[in-house]
């Protein structure tokens, strides 16, 4: 900060104003839970709530939505943050889902639990009766989500309504629900993928080790890499190889794709993000290359 | 190490496809490189598919399906890019009469406005609403960005036409910062370079203009307004340093608040004394808007959620009956006398009950109507209300967060309105 004319630094703005909203929801809403997948962007959430309430504990629980296809250092990450916080975490498991008969597996190669993530995530909510579940969605990942409120009406569905959302003004957020209905929150709306980065070394934030340069068994399908682990369905004619790759987003094995990289170390891999010419979503994650308004359909339904 | 980026530029851009918005939208997008091959492939498919015969940047900004469905922008997209001097936040709004509450949502959080005109046309019908809403809503500074010059013949004379029009329409408005750039989107011209089509200009392009724009003396730096969101009190019964922690915390909305000052807290009008404040980063000796910091003060005093901390000789008005400037967002009901609300003004909300609906405003002759007795959708009057509880206000061209306020339905719970505190219009 210069504080001869009061000057913030875009970094000081933005993390002013996700304080500003995490406090606002904790204050308005019964019972807020925060999605935490043990990816950067929640990771970063989870920082931001630590200092809207400091020296106080952060006075909600974290829900990982688990789709069972993990990558174990992110379990890792996730269990030692949530233990070192004091933290208590729920999680909503699709395997049981499936287990349950909620929902159904899908089928063939490129079969992904990704979409399945939406009913258990529902099921949980309802199941705890949380109001507000913060997620760490930024505007600038896909063009749905460019529409999306900061505080996000879901109606007794979970269901997101893109045509009727309430307008959002200055920085006063309309927390009214209805029992059974509850709003989805995004603290991290104005940022982008590279403030993110940018946070994360100006905070000395760890992230799990996958987002750094590795070698790692993978092979390549629709123009991805992806990780020779059995949620993928490796077929015969897709031939395994050794790269050096790191990861770009954090998502189910299945479908969340790594990229070429010998980036190992903080500022090697904001270097490249700096430079690169495509985006995180069009380059790792298959799930949103299934149709134009892929991310929108989903969303309706309740997802993230 | 990259040098940290300056600051944020949050501008609201206002138009139709027809103006060439998305075109200039898309230009200093591509021209910033901030659109991704992936994202370019994207529309350039899309465009292909749809028989478009040249690549539709509208569908960058377009993200939903009814959008593109239709071909028009009906709700706010936010848009993001960076150059090495700041970070550009664009709230790209749909021009049209009937998305007048998209617009004005746009325009709350903006530094600056951008309004396309298009040179062929000079100034319509729309340009006068965008500029009305522009200063109700009290955006620091207007752009006029008179496009596709390369149709006129990157005529001066036509330029200067549409000048002299628009600054003789604008002084019955209030607009502190009015800049006029001569613009083809299509070409590029003036958007990222200055134009060797139009030597007879001698200003900036429009994202040199956008880069140095003066914003930081925008905010209220005078009037100390600390809205009170909750009270941090640690209760941890293995640390006893932490036992009597009391801290209030909140975004700073107007003022420059330190340790050792003397300051009250409203409604109980009793004083105390700042002893430390806490940013996100540790101790600071200062507190500006917008920081979100906690404030611990030496005497034990009363204070929570909605409360308001300023400085004993200079403290906001506490008001039951408010006379206020409002925009109504509802699209099935309409606001009539009596109307019982709920509103949220800072962090304090209440119930508020329509007295009075003075006048009607048209949006585009800015002609009163003291006839009429409701609003509906996308229009905008001047109201009385009354509401249960003293709010702590100020006039919201002092301060456009104690000023502004939201209207919400008791029933439907939708937000019903957008509301300026005691904006007078000359």
């Amino acid at each position: 900060m210069q504080r001869a004319d009061y000057l913030m630094s875009q970094l000081d703005v933005l993390e002013a104003e996700a304080i500003h909203i995490i406090r606002e929801v904790a204050a308005e809403f019964e019972r807020p839970v925060l999605l935490f997948s043990g990816g950067k962007d929640s990771i970063v959430m989870l920082r931001l709530a630590e200092k809207a309430f400091a020296p106080a504990p952060i006075p909600f629980p974290v829900m990982h939505v688990d789709t069972g296809h993990n990558f174990d250092e992110v379990i890792e990450y996730r269990d030692r943050k949530v233990a070192e916080l004091g933290l208590r975490l729920v999680v909503a498991s699709v395997q049981d889902a499936i287990d349950k008969g909620q929902v159904v597996e899908q089928k063939g190669r490129r079969a992904s639990r990704n979409k399945l993530q939406t009913v258990p995530l529902l099921n949980a909510i309802e199941e705890h009766g949380f109001t507000a579940a913060f997620g760490g969605a930024r505007r600038d990942e896909e063009k749905a989500r460019a529409k999306e409120r900061v505080v996000s009406f879901r109606d007794e569905f979970g269901q997101w309504d893109p045509k009727n959302q309430r307008p959002e003004l200055w920085n006063l957020y309309n927390t009214k629900i209805h029992p059974g209905e509850h709003v989805r929150v995004f603290p991290l709306s104005n940022w982008t993928e590279l403030d993110i980065w940018d946070y994360v070394r100006r905070e000395g934030i760890e992230l799990p080790s996958i987002y750094f340069a590795h070698t790692r068994q993978v092979f390549e399908r629709d123009g991805m890499l992806l990780a020779d682990l059995p949620p993928a369905n490796r077929g015969e004619d897709e031939p395994v190889f050794e790269a050096m790759v790191r990861y770009r987003t954090v998502g189910d094995t299945s479908c969340t794709g790594a990229v070429k990289s010998a980036a190992v170390s903080l500022d090697d891999v904001i270097e490249e993000i700096a430079a690169t010419r495509i985006t995180e979503r069009g380059q790792t994650r298959a799930d949103d290359r299934a149709s134009e308004a892929a991310m929108e359909d989903r969303k309706k339904e309740g997802y993230f | 190490m990259a040098a940290p980026r300056m600051d944020i530029l949050r501008f609201a851009t206002a138009g139709s496809v027809d103006d060439g918005k998305s075109t200039l939208i898309g230009r200093l997008l591509y021209d910033s490189k901030s659109i991704f091959e992936d994202q370019l492939e994207s529309v350039e498919r899309t465009s292909v598919d749809r028989g478009e015969e040249y690549t539709n940047l509208a569908l960058l900004t377009d993200g939903l399906r009814a959008e593109r469905e239709q071909g028009i922008t009906i709700d706010v997209a936010y848009r993001y890019f960076a150059t090495p001097r700041r970070k550009f936040i664009i709230a790209d709004t749909p021009g049209h009469i009937q998305y007048t509450r998209n617009m004005v949502t746009g325009a709350s959080t903006a530094d600056l406005a951008i309004i396309l005109v298009d040179a062929r046309k000079g100034i319509q019908e729309q340009s006068r609403r965008h500029a009305f809403l522009t200063t109700l809503l009290q955006v620091p500074h207007l752009v006029v960005a008179v496009n596709k010059m390369d149709l006129v013949d990157y005529s001066e004379t036509v330029f200067n036409e549409i000048v002299d029009e628009f600054t003789s329409f604008a002084t019955k408005l209030s607009i502190g910062d009015l800049t006029f750039i001569p613009v083809s989107a299509l070409h590029g011209d003036n958007v990222v370079e200055r134009s060797m089509n139009m030597p007879w200009y001698d200003g900036s392009s429009l994202l040199h203009h956008l880069e140095n724009v003066h914003i930081a003396s925008d905010r209220n730096l005078i009037d100390v307004r600390f809205p009170v969101q909750c009270v941090i009190r640690p209760h941890k019964s293995t640390d006893p340093a932490l036992h009597d922690y009391r801290g209030y915390a909140g975004q700073v909305a107007g003022g420059v608040l330190k340790p050792g000052d003397e300051v009250m807290h409203l409604p109980s009008g009793l004083t105390s004394t700042i002893t430390h404040i806490e940013s996100p980063s540790g101790p600071v000796d200062e507190a500006y808007p917008p920081m979100s910091v906690t404030i611990r003060l030496a005497d034990e005093i009363d204070i929570s959620r909605g409360d308001m901390i300023c400085r004993p000789n200079n403290q906001p008005q506490a008001a039951q009956d408010l006379d206020a400037m409002i925009c109504w967002m509802d699209d099935v009901k309409a606001l009539t006398p009596r109307t019982k609300l709920t509103l949220k003004h800072t962090t304090r909300t209440v119930k508020a009950m329509v007295k009075d609906l003075q006048y009607r405003l048209d949006v585009n002759t800015l002609h009163r109507d003291d006839t009429a007795d409701n609003l509906r959708l996308n229009e905008i009057g001047r109201v009385t209300l009354r509401v249960t509880q003293p709010l702590f206000v100020d006039d919201y061209g002092r301060n456009r967060l104690t000023g502004g306020f939201i209207l919400i339905d008791e029933a439907t719970n939708a937000t019903v309105a957008a509301g300026m505190i005691s904006n007078p219009l000359r």
